[in-house]
């Protein structure tokens, strides 16, 4: 590079403070938040119809067995826990991939049809071919794929045009949702509650079959998606600029949707597409961390918290047993028609 | 936006079509209406004989043949009005909020009406049809203002992206309340599923006579709007120039799409696209001057719902698929087809 | 120490769909100067400064930096020699300056590598260039035009470049904020030798500010030079269809053009150029 006057140390010294500050304050959250999801998992295993004490808890999740417990804390409650957190934080991770990515806190994945995708083909596969476990699984992240790849190649003309991605998923997703109905219509004994595990998300009667795959595919997955961290940064600021930047951007955006729809349909296959979770987690952690630096792992964190608080929420607060995707879709239609007054207004993102 | 119609701009050709096209086309598809018609009374799971038809609408239901006929007549009645009446609102939402893909599927004006229905059903008792329907239409403008107001809001106005996605999400929104509040009433949870999909399937005269006031009120204010919207489409600055009192003529435009699709929610459940394809394919018929845009659009709505209810009836015999899944079905890659001819920056 | 990287265009042809916007075109950028493309709207100005910029793949020809096809090196190591502005680029909501400006560090980062102490020399280095230090903290959504489009080329600085690309830096600034940013990108280009590509709007700017313009019609180059060398009456007729005439600014002696339309014709102004028009 050329001779470049050197500034003055005054200003590097402020520049340096000024980004630590915004990094302590991301740390801090971070923490919080972790703190927080790890005390509602505690929560979601004590609290039940039988309250078991931290003590018989922990000892249960150590693999001591605890007469009653072990039982209702290590077969009921343990994988529904585990799963609560595995799928808030994949729907969380992902939601908040496709809204950085999009530049669009609208464009989340449940917005533009791609959990609704997973969704009508694990209700298909079951309702229809009689599957179960890992078929589910795997019909699910098929389906999801099929949609992101279609969507993205409708969309693509001289490039992917975010605006036009956006819309053809309300269009898929409208039509994924048309089938699960149908297949929903057509399930032997119409069981309300069972089907609404595929229209908004339940996590009863959670199973460790279930959860397995969902916590092996955020292993592999959830670190792919945070490798990209800088690349999608850079995505933000369009994708001239980022191109300009050295992002490889069409290579940037397949791999996070490839990631991104992983996790979605692995957990969506474990507990049906959870309303609004991928897209509440995002903005939420957004306004908790303030705009600056990467929101991935906060909102994956804010989508765990979520789902095991919903979760809480649906089976004990309220007189009739909700599943978790009804108390998640009542408490984020509010958050989620503010979120479209307050972008609308400031002309932002959209 | 406020200046630019951003309704699709037609070649010349298409907007200068002689009269005499037109009434071509008006013939057809009347003819083709008719012919759906009659099809629908006698296709189904169980065809019926022509006999058994002419017996049927001389009120005889002898044979299984004329029973099945006399379910039927109500029926294709019901899918014609529901289909004139969604097809002919979408015409004139595309034409009010000069907005390619308003609809009252894709802006959740449906599910307003449904929200409202199932309210008042768990909540407040409502039994009667006569209140259910003014239940449905009183949601469906809530929705549609908050939708429109919601979409509106931020510079460019309402964009195509914006209207649609707070309709989607105002949809996503409605449905959420809807099973909160359907779920703990069992007694209940059945009827109210039948206002989360649309379908004609349990059509009565009965039904069809409780509605068809507000239907008619409603085609006939949506009509006589035809006129303004020729004007709107110009934008409201120089709609304003050519006299029209621009706030008066939206209004009522808009009041009678709400009734026709508050209306048609109420006795078919919310059927999507409908009011988003015909417009669209009436356009390229017969351009896009609203006098003749209109009543196409509530001809040819009624022929789409009328034949998605007879494909419904074919593909799942010896069942039937709702129609409100087939008019997606048909709808949403029509919808995205649309998406994709707009250039980028109209979106 | 002035600029060493060469960019050229060889029989370049680009095009979106199937309209070919440039047509094998041949174009030299001298390195250490500052160039300005101008030409009439939409006649593929912007487009060729995307495809310099390996935004846009070429339908034939290349873009060569340093004899190398641009659209075959390391998009990291590109964007650590050619920097680029576009015409509107997004500042997600609330980012402060110092984060924008901070972003540009990215071809100088790994994965896994944590933030060091040259980056924020370079982060405090463009701020000082922009003289946008005070704003450091400040949201972007809160700044006015021309501070923004300061952020932005304090951005493209702290990526640290040889050669700068802007595309119409000064659309939608007032003339002063106008004539604020080319003076900012004259400094940049003397203290540092950087070499800067832009396309402009308006004519006199370019002429004033460029050392060596750029004239595009019909997808092709009409004519390059010196200002005083392409901003003539015959070259402006050609390259926009409007009659024209060119004096010498008195304040910097470089061409001024004035266009002549079908009205308000001075008595003194030249018959025969009213004649043609009429």
């Amino acid at each position: 590079m050329t001779a470049v006057a050197a500034p003055r140390p005054a200003t590097v010294d402020a520049v340096a403070r000024g980004r630590t500050r915004r990094a302590a304050r991301r740390r801090l959250v971070v923490a919080v938040l972790a703190v927080l999801v790890v005390a509602a998992f505690a929560a979601s295993l004590m609290i039940g119809q039988t309250f078991y004490p931290p003590g018989d808890v922990l000892r249960v999740v150590l693999g001591q067995d605890v007469p009653g417990a072990s039982f209702t804390v290590g077969r009921l409650r343990l994988p529904r826990a585990v799963l609560a957190v595995v799928a808030g934080l994949s729907f969380g991770l992902a939601g908040v991939t496709f809204q950085t990515m999009l530049r669009n806190p609208l464009a989340s994945p449940d917005v533009i049809g791609i959990t609704s995708g997973a969704s009508a083909a694990a209700a298909f596969a079951i309702v229809f071919l009689g599957w179960s476990g890992t078929a589910v699984s795997v019909t699910a992240i098929v389906a999801a794929l099929g949609v992101a790849v279609l969507m993205y190649t409708l969309a693509f003309t001289d490039g992917v045009a975010g605006t036009r991605l956006i819309l053809i998923g309300i269009g898929i997703a409208a039509m994924s949702k048309s089938i699960t109905s149908y297949v929903l219509s057509k399930a032997g004994a119409w069981d309300f509650a069972e089907a609404l595990r595929w229209l908004t998300g339940s996590l009863n009667g959670t199973t460790w079959g279930a959860t397995v795959p969902a916590l092996l595919a955020l292993v592999v997955l959830g670190p792919l998606l945070l490798v990209l961290t800088r690349d999608l940064s850079g995505l933000q600021l369009g994708d001239d600029t980022a191109s300009a930047l050295g992002i490889r951007v069409e290579r940037t955006r397949i791999t996070a949707i490839v990631g991104a729809v992983g996790l979605l349909a692995f957990a969506t296959a474990a507990c049906g597409p959870i309303a609004f979770v991928s897209f509440l987690a995002g903005p939420i952690a957004a306004r908790i961390v303030g705009p600056n630096g990467s929101l991935l792992v906060p909102a994956a964190l804010v989508g765990a918290l979520l789902v095991l608080v919903a979760d809480l929420v649906g089976q004990f607060a309220l007189g009739t047993r909700f599943p978790v995707g009804v108390v998640t879709g009542v408490l984020g239609a509010p958050y989620l028609i503010y979120l479209i007054v307050r972008t609308n207004r400031a002309g932002g993102s959209l | 936006m406020t200046t630019a119609p951003s309704v699709p701009a037609p070649d010349a050709a298409v907007a200068r079509r002689p009269g005499s096209v037109r009434l071509l086309w008006l013939l057809v598809v009347v003819a083709a209406l008719v012919a759906l018609m009659a099809a629908s009374v006698v296709v189904g799971s169980r065809d019926v004989g022509w006999s058994d038809v002419v017996a049927a609408l001389g009120g005889s239901s002898d044979t299984i043949g004329q029973a099945a006929a006399t379910k039927r007549i109500p029926r294709t009645l019901l899918a014609v009005v529901v289909g004139a009446a969604l097809g002919l609102s979408g015409a004139v939402m595309q034409g009010v909020t000069r907005n390619p893909l308003a609809d009252p599927g894709v802006l959740g004006i449906n599910m307003g009406a449904s929200l409202a229905v199932v309210v008042g059903i768990a909540w407040f008792g409502l039994f009667s049809a006569t209140a259910i329907v003014w239940t449905a239409i009183v949601g469906a403008a809530g929705a549609a203002v908050f939708v429109y107001a919601v979409g509106s809001l931020g510079r460019g106005g309402a964009t195509p992206l914006k209207l649609a996605l707070a309709g989607t999400a105002t949809s996503a929104a409605l449905v959420s309340f809807i099973t909160a509040i359907a779920l703990p009433r069992g007694d209940i949870a059945e009827s109210v599923q039948s206002w989360e999909i649309g379908g004609v399937g349990g059509a009565t005269f009965d039904a069809i006579g409780t509605v068809l006031p507000f239907l008619l009120v409603g085609f006939a204010v949506s009509l006589l709007s035809a006129r303004s919207l020729n004007s709107l489409a110009l934008g409201d600055e120089l709609a304003a120039g050519l006299g029209e009192r621009v706030v008066l003529a939206r209004g009522t435009a808009a009041l009678g799409s709400v009734l026709l699709c508050g209306a048609a929610t109420a006795v078919a459940g919310p059927i999507g696209f409908v009011g988003l394809v015909v417009p669209h394919l009436c356009r390229l018929l017969v351009g896009v001057d609203h006098r003749w845009l209109l009543p196409f659009s509530a001809i040819a709505g009624g022929c789409l719902l009328t034949a998605s209810d007879i494909v419904g009836r074919i593909v799942a015999r010896p069942s039937e698929l709702d129609v409100g899944i087939v008019t997606a079905l048909i709808g949403a890659p029509f919808f995205i087809s649309i998406v994709r001819r707009q250039k980028v920056r109209e979106l | 120490m002035t600029a060493t990287h060469s960019l050229a265009a060889e029989a370049l042809t680009l095009g979106y769909g199937d309209r070919t916007v440039i047509d094998e075109l041949d174009l030299v950028v001298p390195p250490g100067r500052i160039t300005a493309i101008v030409g009439a709207n939409a006649c593929g100005k912007s487009t060729l400064l995307r495809s310099m910029s390996r935004l846009l793949a070429p339908r034939g020809g290349q873009v060569l930096l340093d004899g190398k096809a641009v659209h075959r090196l390391p998009a990291k190591e590109l964007a650590r020699t050619l920097g680029l502005l576009p015409q509107s680029p997004i500042a997600p909501e609330g980012i402060t300056v110092a984060d924008l400006v901070g972003r540009g560090r990215h071809p100088h980062q790994g994965v896994f590598t944590r933030w060091r102490r040259e980056d924020d020399e370079a982060v405090a280095a463009a701020l000082e260039a922009t003289q946008t230090t005070t704003l450091a903290d400040r949201p972007v959504d809160e700044l006015s035009g021309g501070q923004r489009q300061r952020v932005w080329i304090a951005m493209a600085l702290a990526q640290q470049t040889d050669l700068l690309l802007l595309d119409e830096p000064t659309t939608f600034l007032d003339v002063a904020h106008q004539v604020e940013v080319l003076d900012l990108l004259t400094d940049l280009n003397r203290a540092r030798g950087t070499t800067v590509v832009m396309v402009l709007h308006d004519l006199n700017m370019a002429a004033r500010y460029a050392d060596h313009l750029v004239a595009l019609a019909a997808g092709r180059v009409h004519a390059a030079g010196t200002p005083e060398d392409v901003l003539t009456e015959d070259h402006v007729r050609a390259v926009f269809g409007l009659d024209s005439r060119v004096i010498v600014d008195p304040t910097s002696e470089r061409p001024l053009m004035l266009p002549i339309g079908r009205h308000h014709m001075a008595a003194a102004a030249p018959r025969d150029v009213v004649r043609q028009v009429g």
